[in-house]
């Protein structure tokens, strides 16, 4: 995927959350750092210039949620979530760059939990690569990348990783 | 899909935390870096994240302290650890057994972090060279005391927004202040200029090789001072060759209404309590607006959290 199909895709899920929610402003763009972050502001962008409404974006880090703290070697690194406040009543998206496992995303709940009870939380990634381990969904994919699980996806955007926006499906 | 950096392991590896001497001014930045996102924590409605649990976290302090302890009992309390508390009085210590025959017994019982506070300099060294578990120093004798060092820092960071080129000075009983060389060896990393203030008895001359500087006449030094960090008086500890009489120390160097008018307005006045009023510090002053006492407790939380994380989080081989 090169940098026109990425932002095709981001372009098209910008458009699908204006559709599926009417009330915009109520609606919270929650990116997982790194690159879920640089996606919530692509989308937050691609919907300012469309509806001419400055949507509300935060990060919700998840670090300090996972359930494999202890069982590696490496420890993520933690770092601060920004939301805005209070999250009743909104909907919350939450925004990442590759949906697998669904645990990152079980995480990104329970950590948005403890800040509060949003009317709705839905989910947006750049990619699909299938192999859940949790009954979780996207609501809005940039694109279903069927993959073995063998294989690796990589993402690379300019703002994150100071090389051109790419993504790669590869074996080692 | 995850926050995995390939950088961790270059930043921290290390089990234990038992001084700031051996940490390398990385380390130290990436300890505060993630008390940053964990004080954080602290503003959420729910302030407790699952960061360690099941985990156990032995509080075990030989000497008595109330605000260390109960910090890292919240701080571990907060990540969802269990937290046992055993103090000198309660353990077999008194018994005879020794020191590492206790912890031995702690770690049998399957503790994965020991908080340790000893009279004896080196003690948390003995137990982390001897002990699968992680052991945070949380003050030995009069070497160092890490955790207390890191908060000033991190409170130092977060109110001047960066510790380079600081000048900080130190006042009161060097000599016996673990407090005092925790700071020196963080500041003198991160790039801050130190100037040791007390009687020569308490501040002498010897720590100069440290790379520091030393002044016996606070007023000179005061109006340059970016912070002032007060010591207590350990009325406790002090030794009468040491020291002529309370009355004598605040007159040359306590901290008092008119004294704290040499320094500049935005000054941070630092204490890592308790506080001994009128003593190292006027009570106007301590609840001044310069003074910070009271930002350095919660800090202290979100410090505590993060050494707990970086060195309980790492999986034991």
């Amino acid at each position: 995927m090169d940098a026109a199909a990425i932002q095709r895709a981001l372009r098209r899920v910008a458009h699908e959350i204006v559709e599926r929610n009417p009330d915009l402003r109520s609606v919270v763009l929650a990116g997982i750092p790194s690159r879920g972050v640089e996606i919530t502001r692509r989308i937050a962008e691609f919907i300012r210039a469309s509806e001419k409404i400055e949507i509300e974006t935060g990060i919700v880090d998840v670090a300090m949620h996972r359930d494999d703290v202890g069982a590696r070697a490496e420890l993520p690194v933690v770092r601060a979530s920004k939301l805005p406040l209070p999250l009743e009543g909104r909907t919350l998206i939450i925004v990442d760059d590759v949906l697998y496992t669904g645990r990152t995303v079980r995480a990104a709940m329970d950590a948005i939990n403890s800040f509060g009870r949003p009317a709705r939380i839905q989910l947006a990634a750049l990619i699909d690569r299938g192999h859940r381990e949790l009954p979780i969904r996207a609501d809005y994919v940039g694109k279903n990348l069927p993959s073995a699980a063998s294989e690796k996806v990589r993402v690379r955007l300019e703002q994150t990783d100071s090389e051109s926006d790419a993504v790669w499906l590869f074996k080692e | 899909m995850n926050v995995r950096s390939p950088d961790m392991n270059r930043r921290w590896n290390r089990k234990d935390l038992l001084g700031l001497r051996e940490l390398s001014a990385d380390e130290i930045n990436f300890i505060l870096e993630t008390a940053d996102a964990f004080k954080q924590v602290g503003t959420r409605e729910i302030k407790k994240v699952p960061a360690l649990r099941g985990k156990t976290l032995v509080n075990f302090f030989v000497e008595p302290s109330t605000r260390t302890r109960t910090s890292f009992e919240l701080a571990a309390s907060r990540l969802s650890a269990d937290v046992i508390n055993i103090s000198a009085s309660t353990s077999s210590l008194t018994k005879g057994e020794t020191l590492k025959d206790t912890a031995k017994v702690l770690e049998a019982n399957h503790a994965d972090i020991i908080v340790l506070r000893h009279s004896s300099a080196g003690a948390p060294q003995f137990l982390a060279q001897r002990l699968k578990s992680s052991v945070i120093n949380a003050g030995d004798g009069a070497h160092e005391h890490p955790t207390q060092g890191l908060l000033d820092l991190y409170t130092i960071r977060e109110k001047r927004e960066k510790i380079d080129n600081l000048n900080v000075v130190i006042v009161g009983d060097i000599l016996f202040s673990r407090v005092a060389r925790s700071n020196i060896f963080g500041l003198l990393k991160l790039g801050a200029r130190v100037t040791l203030v007390g009687p020569s008895t308490l501040a002498p001359r010897e720590f100069e090789k440290l790379g520091v500087s030393i002044s016996h006449k606070i007023d000179n030094v005061l109006p340059d001072a970016d912070v002032v960090n007060l010591l207590r008086i350990q009325h406790e500890r002090q030794r009468k060759e040491y020291f002529p009489s309370i009355g004598e120390y605040t007159q040359l160097f306590g901290l008092t209404k008119e004294r704290a008018k040499l320094l500049k307005p935005d000054c941070l006045i630092m204490h890592p309590g308790p506080i001994n009023r009128g003593v190292e510090i006027d009570s106007e002053v301590a609840d001044g607006l310069q003074s910070v006492i009271l930002d350095q407790v919660t800090n202290g939380l979100a410090v505590r959290m993060a050494v707990l994380y970086l060195c309980g989080g790492i999986a034991t081989p």
